[in-house]
């Protein structure tokens, strides 16, 4: 059960609705990079998490809480910097639980679910995507304000 | 016609309908068909009397007056008065004496002649159309040409129209003079003019072409006669018009200011020459504006005076005396002084607000207490007990020791002493006492003061207002016209603007359009 989520990882482009592209941070302001505007490709620095899930009785759970979803109203979001962005985000994480063993703070937004773009799903596709019974392991791509701030850091150093 | 009062305009709480109808009877019966429009300046105008016997506050021998005058404590010694008072005139009193004694003779002058000539009009008016049909009956029956059932129909016609033009007439313009105003109303002269004019006409014609030639087509002259009653009737429509609808659509908001202690309304007025809003605005001043209280602008003319008391002006640079410059250094000096008065204004009308209501509260538990000992006799009780029977009068009697001192105190302590005499306030509790009131109900009369037509009217009826005003008091009320009622004491100022005109327009929506949506933020834990 080794995490791996250590560092941002910015290799991580793939396709998707959401079209997360690969990202070179060349310096732009923190704000922009997560804002997001309807039509135009999403730039993001993210960290990738993996989540093993834990048995318990009959189903597998992975300790944490979503919110979010373009079915819902995103101006009550109160991890989202911009308040049209309708991603899903990481409301809750309980303690101990794999996901924070994983690394998965509150407060991600989830870009993928095992390559499945969670940037432009409903609420309730984003439930199942994330509680298939057969999948033990998901691999999820998050995103956080700090994230950038750190790879900014690192660059200059 | 007011060359004596040019801006005085009087008014007071009195008719003057007695001496008009004497002056009816006068002239006979027939004078009772006043007529299709006797509307003149002063008769349905309101003329006013003053009844008020001037020489009132020179005897004083009214127990009331005397009570007041001169011992304030009826609360403590509820017996009688005896009948010598010391109230003293005032240079007031002198003046308002002197001034009704003199308006009384040139009043009556002018109004009696302007009901003379309103009647004269009237009269002649109403037989010209009779006039009319028999003259020619009376002149040369003989030669008229048979007129059967055409005229009849036509008599009959005639007959009905001036019935109603009477009853019209009656209806319309036969109304008690409320008050005198200061100027003629420009529309009901012009009414009576054009009613003249047309009558002469008519008569003019008449007498010309027929009376003078004999016409001998009687249906022709009665035709004649019903068009004049025609006429007569749609002149009472326009007067109808003229004098009573035009004014009834608001079209002005008139702010209303006493200028002693600022209390202010609003009313709404139509088109109203200047001199009938004033007479509008004093109608309302004495139902809606509280009585005005000189007492309680003491406080703060003393105020005013202590503060400018302590300082003196020297003038250092000789005797030229410029006094202009005085006063301003004056008022520069006085606002840069470092005064506390508005400490002591704060301090003191918090220290009021408490006394006042800590006798009120006194005032509210004696008067209930002393309610409770009245009880109502009941029909089969009343001949049980007849010794011990009184009639409201005396149980008001039985009772008001009780409560006297603390009213008085109270009244004393809002400044209201002396709105109240003794024998007004048993008189109310007596009416009360009748009528089944509570003693909330009893005490609603003095625990605030109301409006001026509560009070005894000799005493707090101002008899004289004047009508203060730049532009002609006879021309319409238009926006941002000015003008100021006087009467002694202090003055009321009337602002009057007009009422905006307003662009209303309308929109439509469908109720099929009300459609609503859920807007969530689930959470789900996974």
């Amino acid at each position: 059960m080794g995490t791996e989520g250590a560092g941002p990882d910015w290799l991580a482009g793939s396709e998707g609705r959401g079209r997360v592209r690969r990202f070179c941070s060349g310096g732009g302001s923190d704000g922009e990079d997560m804002a997001f505007v309807p039509g135009q490709p999403v730039t993001a620095v993210v960290q990738r998490i993996e989540i093993h899930k834990l048995r318990q009785g009959d189903n597998l759970i992975l300790g944490f809480s979503i919110g979010g979803g373009i079915d819902q109203d995103p101006t009550q979001n109160p991890f989202s910097e911009d308040k049209t962005d309708k991603g899903i985000y990481v409301t809750r994480v309980t303690e101990g639980g794999p996901a924070e063993v994983a690394g998965l703070q509150i407060g991600d937004k989830i870009m993928q679910v095992n390559g499945w773009d969670m940037t432009m799903v409903t609420h309730d596709q984003a439930r199942k995507r994330l509680t298939k019974r057969n999948e033990e392991v998901v691999r999820l791509l998050v995103t956080r304000q700090s994230l950038q701030k750190a790879v900014q850091q690192s660059m200059r150093s | 016609m007011s060359a004596a009062m040019d801006t005085e305009s009087t008014y007071s709480g009195y008719s003057h309908y007695s001496g008009h109808s004497k002056k009816a009877h006068r002239q006979g019966s027939r004078d009772r068909h006043k007529s299709p429009r006797s509307k003149d300046g002063s008769r349905s105008e309101k003329s006013v009397t003053i009844q008020t016997p001037p020489a009132e506050p020179l005897l004083g021998n009214d127990a009331s007056r005397a009570e007041e005058g001169q011992d304030d404590n009826w609360g403590e010694t509820t017996t009688a008065i005896t009948g010598t008072s010391e109230h003293s005139i005032s240079q007031e009193d002198i003046a308002r004496i002197s001034k009704d004694l003199e308006d009384s003779v040139g009043l009556d002058c002018k109004r009696y002649l302007g009901l003379t000539v309103a009647a004269v009009l009237g009269l002649l008016v109403f037989l010209t159309p009779i006039a009319f049909i028999l003259l020619p009956q009376i002149l040369w029956r003989d030669d008229l040409e048979p007129c059967g059932t055409v005229c009849e129909g036509l008599f009959i016609s005639v007959a009905f129209k001036l019935l109603i033009l009477l009853i019209g007439t009656w209806a319309l313009f036969f109304r008690q003079p409320k008050a005198d105003l200061p100027r003629v109303f420009v529309f009901r002269a012009l009414l009576l003019v054009l009613i003249f004019l047309f009558v002469f006409s008519y008569w003019l014609f008449y007498g010309v072409r027929i009376l003078d030639s004999k016409d001998t087509n009687y249906q022709g002259i009665v035709q004649y006669a019903v068009s004049l009653v025609d006429a007569l009737l749609f002149i009472h429509y326009l007067a109808i018009v003229l004098l009573e609808l035009r004014q009834l659509q608001p079209m002005f908001t008139v702010k209303v200011v006493r200028s002693t202690d600022g209390e202010s309304r609003y009313y709404s007025l139509g088109h109203l020459s200047i001199q009938r809003a004033a007479l509008v605005v004093l109608e309302n001043y004495y139902r809606d504006f509280t009585v005005s209280n000189p007492a309680l602008l003491t406080a703060s003319k003393s105020r005013a005076a202590k503060h400018m008391a302590g300082l003196k002006v020297y003038n250092v640079d000789g005797p030229g005396n410029n006094a202009s410059g005085q006063s301003r250094a004056m008022i520069a000096a006085a606002a840069r002084r470092r005064d506390s008065s508005h400490n002591e204004l704060y301090y003191e009308e918090a220290d009021h607000e408490r006394r006042v209501r800590k006798r009120r509260a006194r005032l509210v538990v004696a008067v209930e207490e002393a309610f409770t000992h009245i009880k109502r006799l009941q029909a089969e009780e009343q001949q049980k007990a007849p010794g011990e029977m009184m009639d409201p009068r005396e149980a008001a009697q039985a009772i008001f020791p009780s409560m006297a001192r603390a009213l008085q105190k109270y009244l004393r302590t809002t400044r209201q002493q002396q709105y109240h005499s003794m024998e007004s306030i048993l008189q109310h509790l007596s009416f009360c006492i009748t009528n089944n009131m509570t003693p909330k109900a009893f005490l609603e009369r003095y625990l605030n003061p109301g409006p001026t037509l509560q009070y005894d009217r000799d005493r707090w009826f101002s008899k004289q207002w004047t009508l203060v005003s730049e532009e002609a008091v006879t021309s319409g009320l238009q926006d941002g016209v000015v003008f100021v009622l006087k009467c002694l004491d202090f003055s009321l100022v009337v602002n009057v603007k007009k009422i905006p005109f307003i662009k209303l327009s309308e929109e439509f929506i469908d109720p099929k359009s009300h459609k609503f949506v859920l807007r969530l933020q689930s959470e789900t834990s996974v």
